[in-house]
């Protein structure tokens, strides 16, 4: 027999092969798409066709539920690999003169004496996503927004450029050197935290995640509060709310209150 | 009639080195995640030797053992010098420069995505590179033993094709078809990203393509294990096969459903319709057929040997087996862990039990056992089996791979049960870190201890591994003969053209793939917004 003959009705290897398959998938088939969906008493389906789309995944917009309202605005801003890249000596120049307007709050040397948050040495990918927040609304801050709301994206760009230019010098409130508390050397693996550093440059860095050695201890804690509260939601995909939420308030102190000691050498990860 | 050896002693060197190394890695991430270890206080470090040892293990170490024994195979077996030698040393020296190119990545940090990769997140792109060079490597092996296959069939027309050469292709074939599903995830998704091309990417697409190939792949694992299991423990322990054609029959079901069952990977994700999640569920369960068919057929065989040596009564038999031949004690361990491997898988399959052990220590402990155990102490059994037909001298110490042996399975055990009840228990899989000074997790220390030394078991076990395969290539020099495999009681001289051939089992293969993938491939491929940003690991 040769290959030809294989393919034929009447070998039957191929009878049953094929027969036995065949049979398998439209029985499956038959149990997958029809009767098991209409066994779920609480999916409702208009018609057979209708269950057959639902079982293969088709996506469809669900009738009997409404999409939330969108109460606030969540963060919307994109960032290629080119928005920050390789900035100019003007640009920083730029960013330079306006920052002028934020010396007030945030220090001439991008170090805060209020309990503003430093600047100086900051990833310049967070400055512009939190300008950008302020700007849209993502984030409100009495003080803030106004100074954000009329910038442009050039301005924005040129001023997260000059603060990450700037050298990381200590804070302003200098207080001994803490020792690591557990949340944040380890986080809490079982209530899903990982540990502080594993997002905020001691460790590594994730995008928009700011370092945080030498900021004020009352501003840390209140941005903890306020994620906790959802007060603050311009965290993309609530990252930062989820950690927050899941913090004792001893461990929120704590955590403020270490890296509120810490000098800005410490930071690993590179912007 | 083994002539290059050389090409197979260097598959078989190059596979037992990474696994050294992988293996140590491995003993490594149990130790300094358990509670005898202290906190790594960078979890970066161990995802680094999880993508290194979970890419060894899973793509280049039995790729590797499948290559080498399958030019052992075609050589021996269709007593025919080997056809393309000059590829297939391409095809090595692929593999090697593939591996180069993924481990530097790997070991600077750059590359710690696992061995499964997980879009969105996004490493070097030489890591990914270097997988596709090792898989183009071995599609040469596959194309070589199809190759040697018809040079055999044109100078033999119409004769029963050897059994061992007829697995050793089905399992070839599967490989090729089943590498394809994460070739495509590679090469249209995750390099451009990658590359800096894009910068979005359809993991959900990404994840079916990749089920296309997770679990034919195992299959890919286990053809060494059960045509070691058909083909040489029989010979090995003075008996016969029971069934040539019930040999030939669960080789061709692997062919045929190993593939459209991938899905059982992607239970639980939103992105599949349930309705091709129950298909992939259902087709799962056939696959046991093929495995349960060799259980009783391997039975059957061994106890034709014990017979043959006076073994009688009943179960009396078993006591006449030559349990001092390292062959039967490996095949009695392999069988063991794979039938506690296969009893998990049954819950692994299941679409609802599968919930309550998804993503939990409960995986890696039942993979560990199947593949790990059972599949990998047939490796052994293989190179021991092998070796002095390959270097032409003998493997004195018969005592001490005996002992090698038995220390693998204890670890095995050792390492496996704890590891599959802290998973019932609901320790989550691919953690870096465990405070067991939590009282939630308190009492699953003594567990997880256990397990790390099961791991230091395996490790020694490991070690003297290659420690006699070394001292087996100094040994003094015997004449082994030509290498045989296991002939059958009724070794028939003809055999159905189905039975002697693959492309009807291919072609199936190849439809139920389409019937029970094509769908959801396009309706993710087709569908609009279902591409997330690119994560780039150590990105800023
Ligand atoms: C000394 C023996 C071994 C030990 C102690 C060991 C340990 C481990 C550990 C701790 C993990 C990570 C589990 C997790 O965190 O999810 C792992 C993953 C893995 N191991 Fe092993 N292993 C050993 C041997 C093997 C062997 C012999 C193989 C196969 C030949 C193997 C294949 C794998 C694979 C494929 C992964 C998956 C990696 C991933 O999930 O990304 N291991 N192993
Ligand atoms: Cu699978």
């Amino acid at each position: 027999m040769s290959t030809r003959d294989l393919f034929t009705f009447s070998n039957r290897h191929f009878t049953i092969g094929v027969g036995v398959i065949a049979g398998i998938l439209v029985v499956t088939g038959i149990a997958g798409f029809i009767v098991l969906p209409f066994a779920q008493p609480w999916v409702q389906f208009a018609n057979v066709w209708d269950a057959i789309c639902s079982a293969a995944g088709v996506p469809q917009r669900a009738t009997s539920v409404t999409a939330p309202e969108q109460a606030k605005r969540l963060s919307e801003v994109v960032l290629t690999s080119r928005t920050l890249s390789r900035p100019s000596q003007e640009a920083i120049g730029r960013g330079a003169t306006l920052a002028q307007r934020c010396a007030i709050c945030h220090g001439p040397t991008g170090i805060s004496r209020a309990d503003s948050p430093n600047l100086a040495g900051q990833y310049a990918a967070v400055i512009y996503k939190e300008l950008h927040d302020f700007r849209s609304g993502a984030r409100t801050n009495a003080v803030m927004s106004p100074f954000a709301v009329n910038l442009t994206d050039q301005e924005i760009a040129d001023l997260s450029n000059y603060y990450a230019y700037l050298p990381r010098l200590p804070a302003y409130h200098p207080t001994p050197q803490l020792p690591k508390p557990n949340i944040v050397i380890y986080g809490a693996p079982m209530r899903g935290i990982a540990p502080c550093g594993a997002c905020h440059g001691s460790l590594d860095n994730k995008t928009g995640s700011p370092w945080l050695e030498g900021q004020s201890e009352a501003y840390m804690k209140a941005q903890l509060q306020a994620f906790a509260s959802s007060e603050r939601r311009n965290d993309i995909s609530q990252q930062m709310r989820n950690i927050a939420r899941a913090m004792t308030p001893q461990e929120i102190e704590a955590a403020a209150a270490y890296y509120a000691s810490q000098p800005p050498d410490v930071v690993k990860a590179v912007d | 009639m083994l002539v290059n050896r050389k090409l197979i002693l260097a598959h078989f060197w190059l596979a037992f080195a990474v696994f050294g190394v992988a293996l140590t890695l491995g003993a490594w991430q149990m130790f300094i995640r358990s509670p005898i270890g202290t906190w790594l206080s960078n979890p970066e470090l161990y995802y680094r030797s999880l993508t290194a040892h979970g890419t060894v293990m899973g793509y280049v170490f039995p790729t590797l053992v499948a290559m080498g024994f399958g030019y052992a195979i075609s050589e021996s077996a269709l007593e025919q010098r080997l056809v393309g030698v000059r590829w297939a040393w391409a095809g090595f020296w692929l593999i090697v420069i593939g591996s180069i190119m993924a481990v530097i990545p790997i070991a600077l940090g750059r590359a710690s995505v696992l061995y499964t990769f997980y879009p969105p997140l996004i490493g070097n792109v030489f890591y990914y590179l270097g997988v596709v060079l090792v898989v183009v490597g071995s599609w040469i092996w596959v194309a070589l033993m199809s190759v040697n296959l018809r040079v055999w069939r044109k100078a033999h027309p119409g004769a029963p094709v050897p059994l061992a050469m007829y697995a050793n292709v089905a399992g070839s074939y599967l490989w090729a078809w089943t590498a394809v599903g994460a070739a495509l995830e590679l090469l249209l998704q995750i390099i451009p990203v990658a590359a800096g091309l894009k910068n979005t990417i359809d993991a959900g697409l990404a994840r079916v393509f990749f089920s296309w190939t997770l679990h034919a792949i195992v299959y890919f694992w286990l053809m060494p294990t059960y045509i070691a299991y058909y083909t040489i423990v029989p010979r090995a322990i003075g008996g016969l096969v029971y069934s040539d054609s019930m040999a030939r029959i669960s080789f061709i079901l692997f062919l045929v459903v190993a593939m459209p069952i991938g899905m059982h990977h992607t239970f639980a994700d939103p992105q599949v319709g349930a309705g091709f999640k129950f298909i992939h569920s259902a087709f799962t369960a056939l696959v046991a057929l093929p495995t349960l068919l060799t259980v009783f057929t391997i039975c059957a065989s061994v106890e034709i040997a014990a017979r043959l040596r006076g073994g009688r009564g009943l179960f009396g038999w078993i006591r006449a087996l030559p349990w001092d031949n390292p062959m039967m004690l490996a095949l009695a361990f392999s069988f063991v862990m794979l039938g506690f491997g296969g009893a998990g898988g049954l819950i692994n399959m299941s679409y609802q039990l599968d919930a309550s052990i998804h993503n939990t220590q409960w995986i890696t402990g039942h993979f560990h056992l199947i593949f790990g155990g059972a599949i990998v102490i047939m490796y052994f059994a293989i190179a021991y089996d092998l070796w002095p037909h390959l270097t032409g001298r003998e493997l004195i110490d018969v005592r001490l791979i005996r002992t090698q042996l038995w220390l693998w399975f204890i670890g095995m055990i050792v390492t496996t049960f704890p590891w599959h009840w802290v998973g019932i228990l609901g320790m989550p899989r691919r953690m870096a870190y465990f405070d067991f000074g939590d009282p939630a997790i308190a009492p699953q220390a003594l567990s997880v201890t256990f397990s790390a030394i099961g791991g230091f078991i395996l490790l020694t076990s490991g070690i003297m591994f290659i420690v006699i395969l070394a001292r087996g290539m100094r040994a003094p020099r015997v004449d082994a003969g030509p290498y045989r495999f296991a002939i059958a009681v009724h070794q028939s001289k003809t055999v159905p053209v189905a039975l002697n051939t693959h492309a009807l089992w291919v072609a199936l293969m190849i439809v139920l793939t389409i019937t029970n993938y094509g769908y959801p491939i396009l309706n993710l491929a087709l569908g609009a917004g279902t591409s997330v940003p690119a994560v780039y690991v150590g990105a800023q």
